[in-house]
This record gives C-alpha cells, sequence and structure tokens, in this order.
C-alpha cells in the first residue's frame, strides 16, 4: 500500500498537477498555499487570533460557501427551469410534484435567505472590530458594493418563481422606482425634464420601464431578471470576490491589532 | 390612537380560550409591539444595554434571554395567530436572524468590556496576545474552513429536506394580495413608507445608506479599535452603528414580517390579521399647522408660498445646522475631521437623524409633511 502511494506521488501525472510534497514541513506548507491558484488567496501565515470563531464570526467565509451552493444548486435548477410567462411557474411546481426529497429548490431558496444574513453579520463584524480602518478602506467599499449585489440577487431570484409571492414582492419593490427623482415618472422633478412641451419622462420609458421591460412585472421583466440573475450578477459578484479576498491578504490578512 | 388602542386591549384573535396569565401576557406583547411603543422600547434597550454593558456582557444574561424567549416561543406557538405568521417557511430565516443578531452582538459587547477592562489595566487585548503568533494557513485556516463548509452543508441538507420551499397561486396580474410585501430584507425601508414618500424611502435613504456606508473609513478618522472588539475607545462608532443596524435595518425588518399585515396595518404578534381593522388617518401638513393653526388664514395657493415654513425649516437643518454646529458644540470635531469631512458627514448624518426625528413628530403631533407638494411630487 505505501509503496503504491509512493509510486503514484511519483509519478509524472501526480507531479504535474502537484508541485510539492505532502504538506507537513514548512516549506510544502508554503507551497500548498503559493502554488494553488485558490489557496493562494490566503496569505501563507496568519494571525492566530484571525482564525479564531470568537473573532470572525466565519462569516466572510460562510457567505462565500452559500455563493457557492447557490451557483451548484442553481446551475441545476437552470436545467428544468424555462424563463416564460407561461412555463416558469409550471417548471417550479414540477419540481416540487415530480421529485422525490428533492432539495435543489430548497437549498438555493434557504441558502439565499442565509447569504443575505451572513453577509450582514459579516459586515456587522468587520464594523465592530474597526477593520474597515486603514489600510483595508478600499476593500470595506468593495465589500459595500458585494453586499448591494447579493441584495440583488436575491431581489432578481425572488420574481423566478412567477408565483403571487414573487410578482408582487416586485411589483411593490420596483414601484419604488417610479418614485426616483428626475426619472421616475411619479418622481419630483420628472416634469421638468421636457423641452417644448414633450415630457420625456413617462410611464412608458422612465426608470422602471427600464428595469421591468414592461409598465408592469410581465413576460420581459422575467426575462431580464432570469439573465441578470444567472449570468449578468454572478459574474460580477465572483470577479469583485476575487477582488475582495486577493485584498484581504494584501492588507495584511484577517485584520488583528496593529 | 385611542380607537386603535381600544381595538388592541379587545385583542384580535377572539376565538381563543387563553387562562387569565396567558391572556394577559398576550395581550401585553400586542400592546408593546404597536409600532410607536416598540420603536421607543428598542432605543432604550439600545441605550441601556450599552450603558450598563458589564451586565448584559455575561454568560448568563444571554443564557437566561435565550431560556427564556424559548420559553415565549414554546408558549405563543400555540396562539393560532402567532403560529400562523411564525410558521411560514419564509419566515425561519427571520427567527434566524433575530438569534443570530443577539448573539454576536452579546459576543461583540463582551469581548468589548473584556478588551476595555484589559487595556485599563495595561494589558493587551485578547486579539494582542494571540496575534503576535502566526500560524500557517496550511492546516489551520484550511482544515476549520473545511469543518465549517462541511458541517454546514449538513445542516443545510437537513433544512431542506425537512421545510419545503413554498410556492404560492400562479401570478396573477389582476389579483393584488393583501398586504403586498417586499422581499423580508428590504422591510426596513418599507416600513419608512409609513413615514416618507417612495422617493424618500424608496430611492434616496437607500443612496444614502449606500453611499454612507462606502464612506465610513474615509469619515472614521480615529485610529483606535483597529482589529480588535473594544467599546470606550469608539464609543460614537459603535453606538451610532448599533442604532442604525440594530434599530433602523434589523428590527425593523422583524416588524415588517410579523406585525405588519393587511393595508401594512399593525398587528400584534397574537393579534387575527384582520383585512378590515381600521386604523385613522388624520395626519396634518406643516402647512395647515402654520396657516390654518398658527395664523388663523386659509393656506396660499401658490405651493411655494404655501410651503414656505417647511422649505425655510429643512433649508435650515440642512445647510444652517451644520456650520452652526461646528462654530459651537462640535469645534473639536471640524478640528479633527477637516471641513470636508465633517460637512459630509453632518449631512449623511442629518438625513439619517430625519428618521427618527419624523417618526417622533408623526406619533407626537400627527405631522404628515414638512412640505407637501403633490402637484410636483415633491413631498418631504
Amino acid at each position: 500500500m505505501t509503496k503504491l502511494f509512493k509510486y503514484v506521488r511519483e509519478s509524472q501525472i501526480w507531479k504535474s498537477v502537484f508541485r510539492h510534497g505532502y504538506p507537513d514541513t514548512p516549506r510544502n506548507r508554503t507551497l500548498a498555499v503559493l502554488s494553488n491558484v485558490f489557496l493562494h488567496l490566503h496569505p501563507v501565515k496568519v494571525r492566530r487570533s484571525g482564525i479564531r470563531l470568537s473573532y470572525t464570526w466565519c462569516m466572510g467565509g460562510l457567505t462565500f460557501f452559500l455563493f457557492l451552493i447557490l451557483t451548484l444548486t442553481g446551475l441545476l435548477l437552470m436545467f428544468y427551469y424555462r424563463p416564460t410567462a407561461d412555463k416558469a411557474y409550471e417548471d417550479i411546481f414540477a419540481l416540487r410534484e415530480h421529485v422525490p426529497i428533492g432539495v435543489m429548490r430548497e437549498m438555493h431558496r434557504w441558502g439565499a435567505h442565509l447569504m443575505v444574513i451572513s453577509v450582514w453579520l459579516h459586515m456587522y463584524r468587520v464594523f465592530l472590530t474597526g477593520s474597515y480602518k486603514p489600510p483595508r478602506e478600499f476593500n470595506w467599499n468593495v465589500g459595500v458594493i458585494l453586499l448591494v449585489l447579493t441584495l440583488l440577487l436575491s431581489f432578481t431570484g425572488y420574481l423566478l418563481p412567477w408565483d403571487q409571492l414573487a410578482v408582487w414582492a416586485i411589483t411593490v419593490g420596483t414601484n419604488m422606482a417610479r418614485a426616483t427623482p428626475f426619472l421616475g415618472h411619479e418622481g419630483p422633478g420628472a416634469a421638468l425634464v421636457s423641452f417644448g412641451g414633450i415630457d420625456f419622462i413617462h410611464a412608458g420609458d422612465d426608470v422602471r420601464f427600464g428595469l421591468l421591460a414592461g409598465r408592469f412585472v410581465g413576460e420581459g421583466a422575467l426575462l431580464r431578471f432570469y439573465v441578470l440573475h444567472c449570468v449578468g450578477f454572478p459574474l460580477i459578484a465572483a470577479t469583485l470576490m476575487a477582488v475582495h479576498f486577493w485584498r484581504v491578504r494584501k492588507d495584511g490578512g484577517i485584520s488583528g491589532p496593529l | 390612537m385611542h380607537f386603535a388602542l381600544a381595538t388592541l386591549m379587545s385583542g384580535g384573535g377572539g376565538a381563543v380560550n387563553d387562562g387569565p396569565i396567558a391572556a394577559a401576557l398576550k395581550n401585553f406583547s400586542n400592546w408593546l409591539t404597536e409600532p410607536t411603543r416598540y420603536s421607543v422600547a428598542s432605543i432604550l434597550a439600545v441605550a441601556g444595554i450599552l450603558y450598563f454593558r458589564k451586565f448584559f456582557s455575561k454568560i448568563s444574561v444571554i443564557t437566561i434571554f435565550f431560556v427564556l424567549s424559548t420559553a415565549f416561543f414554546v408558549f405563543a406557538f400555540q396562539d393560532p395567530n402567532f403560529n400562523a405568521i411564525i410558521t411560514k417557511p419564509d419566515n425561519v430565516p427571520i427567527v434566524i436572524l433575530f438569534a443570530t443578531v443577539i448573539f454576536f452582538t452579546w459576543l461583540a459587547l463582551r469581548r468589548a468590556v473584556i478588551n476595555d477592562e484589559r487595556t485599563k489595566r495595561g494589558e493587551p487585548t485578547l486579539e494582542g496576545e494571540l496575534s503576535k503568533q502566526k500560524v500557517f494557513t496550511w492546516p489551520d485556516l484550511v482544515y476549520s474552513e473545511l469543518i465549517c463548509l462541511v458541517l454546514f452543508t449538513a445542516a443545510m441538507l437537513v433544512w431542506s429536506i425537512l421545510i419545503t420551499a413554498p410556492i404560492e397561486e400562479p401570478a396573477a396580474t389582476a389579483r393584488t394580495p393583501n398586504p403586498s410585501k417586499a422581499p423580508w430584507y428590504f422591510l426596513g425601508l418599507q416600513e419608512l413608507l409609513v413615514y416618507f414618500d417612495p422617493w424618500l424611502a424608496g430611492v434616496v435613504l437607500p443612496s444614502f445608506i449606500v453611499v454612507g456606508l462606502c464612506a465610513i473609513p474615509y469619515l472614521d478618522t480615529n485610529p483606535k479599535g483597529n482589529g480588535y472588539y473594544t467599546f470606550e475607545e469608539r464609543p460614537f462608532a459603535i453606538s451610532f452603528f448599533w442604532v442604525g443596524f440594530l434599530l433602523f435595518w434589523v428590527s425593523f425588518v422583524i416588524l415588517g414580517t410579523f406585525l405588519r399585515g393587511p393595508n401594512w396595518s399593525f398587528f400584534g404578534p397574537f393579534e387575527y390579521w384582520d383585512l378590515h381593522k381600521l386604523e385613522p388617518m388624520v395626519n396634518v401638513d406643516l402647512s395647515t399647522y402654520f396657516w390654518v393653526g398658527l395664523l388663523d388664514k386659509p393656506r396660499p395657493d401658490n405651493a411655494l408660498l404655501r410651503e414656505a415654513p417647511g422649505i425655510v425649516l429643512l433649508v435650515g437643518y440642512f445647510l444652517v445646522l451644520p456650520p452652526l454646529l461646528g462654530k459651537t458644540v462640535m469645534k473639536k470635531m471640524v478640528t479633527d475631521l477637516g471641513m470636508i469631512r465633517f460637512n459630509v458627514f453632518m449631512h449623511l448624518f442629518l438625513w439619517f437623524a430625519l428618521i427618527p426625528v419624523k417618526m417622533g413628530l408623526r406619533w407626537t403631533v400627527n405631522l404628515k409633511y414638512f412640505i407637501g407638494m403633490p402637484e410636483y411630487f415633491f413631498n418631504v
């Protein structure tokens, strides 16, 4: 058995993948982190205080992990879901009716709720430990944008089951955009945006119309939200997450007393 | 006010047969959670916890709190009205939110109290002792990440098997459900709609929240408290964030989820969600108070003249107040921060403060708008 392991580990295939020995010496432990594109988002060494659960609450890590769960379950859900007004509800309903012990939709829904909570708690912890202070100001800002993206991801996903809850929650949410100053048709100042007696801002071309691709939450909104939910926002979020983690490392690792 | 109180005390549930103690407890809960009292009680609670932080950071206090909450939960669970709202599958996360936020607030407060005492004695903070030691990411960090990941996946699986994701009736744009609620994480903003028009509650204030969050690292020039829990080294920052996050965000989400029913009317946790519950609408604009109440004249037809008192008031609030404060009570802050930081901070802060100010005026003198120009959709 030991001989077999030794053979495998010394084969050309193994060595082409792993450029270091078993990580039980300082050198190999350093290499394990540095030679792996995912692990190298971590620093090689971290403060002992920084990895205590009572300090970090693990909320940032949990948020990232939830993002992975949501990507995986979301990908599977995409195989069974058609984002059209007459199929969307049917497909989601079928998932419940025809799949025994189906957990993909459940994992996706509960995970999405939890991700919102964990990202809030992460922000809360970072604030309470003053971890936004120099040199981490920029990374806090990246974090704020990621927080907004998390809410937008959840918001766009809310519409997709195409049931009463979905449609009306999005209606209530996007109704706010009507009142955008200057850009919404019921917003203050919108009447000023006119030229030669022609109003430029009305229900058919204001900010809300742009969000929903229509005057109400309909098929256009469903497709728009679907594309943003499955492609647009995850891509931006994933990119910013890479920046976020890398900056944690570059700004001196998980925060600790100076 | 009195009318609403009378309906409350009579108990909406009606059909439930309770013993006298249970009924009293339920009536008291319904009475206490009415938005005015709910908000005032939460503000008092936050102030009290911060002031008596040594007491509240004890392990026994949080243990007793969670035991009592669980007991209350078990008791309340048998009430059909409470049960109906708490057992909605999508409300489970709100209960998790409530429990985790309280627990982590307690944990942070505890560590802050310990650190502050250690600093006073001249000892290093809890984090300070350990931060000098460095450990390898592999295995110390990677392994704990892996353990978290496995345990968490297991929990997620159990939850997903136990509770099926709900699906309601198919979308029908012709049938508006009552209440129509935004997704739960925006319910704090929906609650603000009671006090502000959509352009403020739905557009301007959320934008200022994001801008304000981004501005925090540049406005907080206090170098202390970087990388460890503390309260005494940054009392204002911590209190401010507690009020903003705990009161105006989390507690309003909970209020909006559990205590707002049809027509966004308030319902106590043990109250039946009656579609026909009436709430008197008796709110008055500032212009009415000024022209009709004070000068005993009809309101002028010209909108600008009519709303002049409110405009003067708000211009004074946003433009005169910051330099006035900067010259007098906040002199030290201006020198510490510099003019630009001070002004940015003051404007964000005044927008934030407008929320409790308006709420207070609504509750006390039924103020509807400072400036009410519905002809231009410009209501503040």
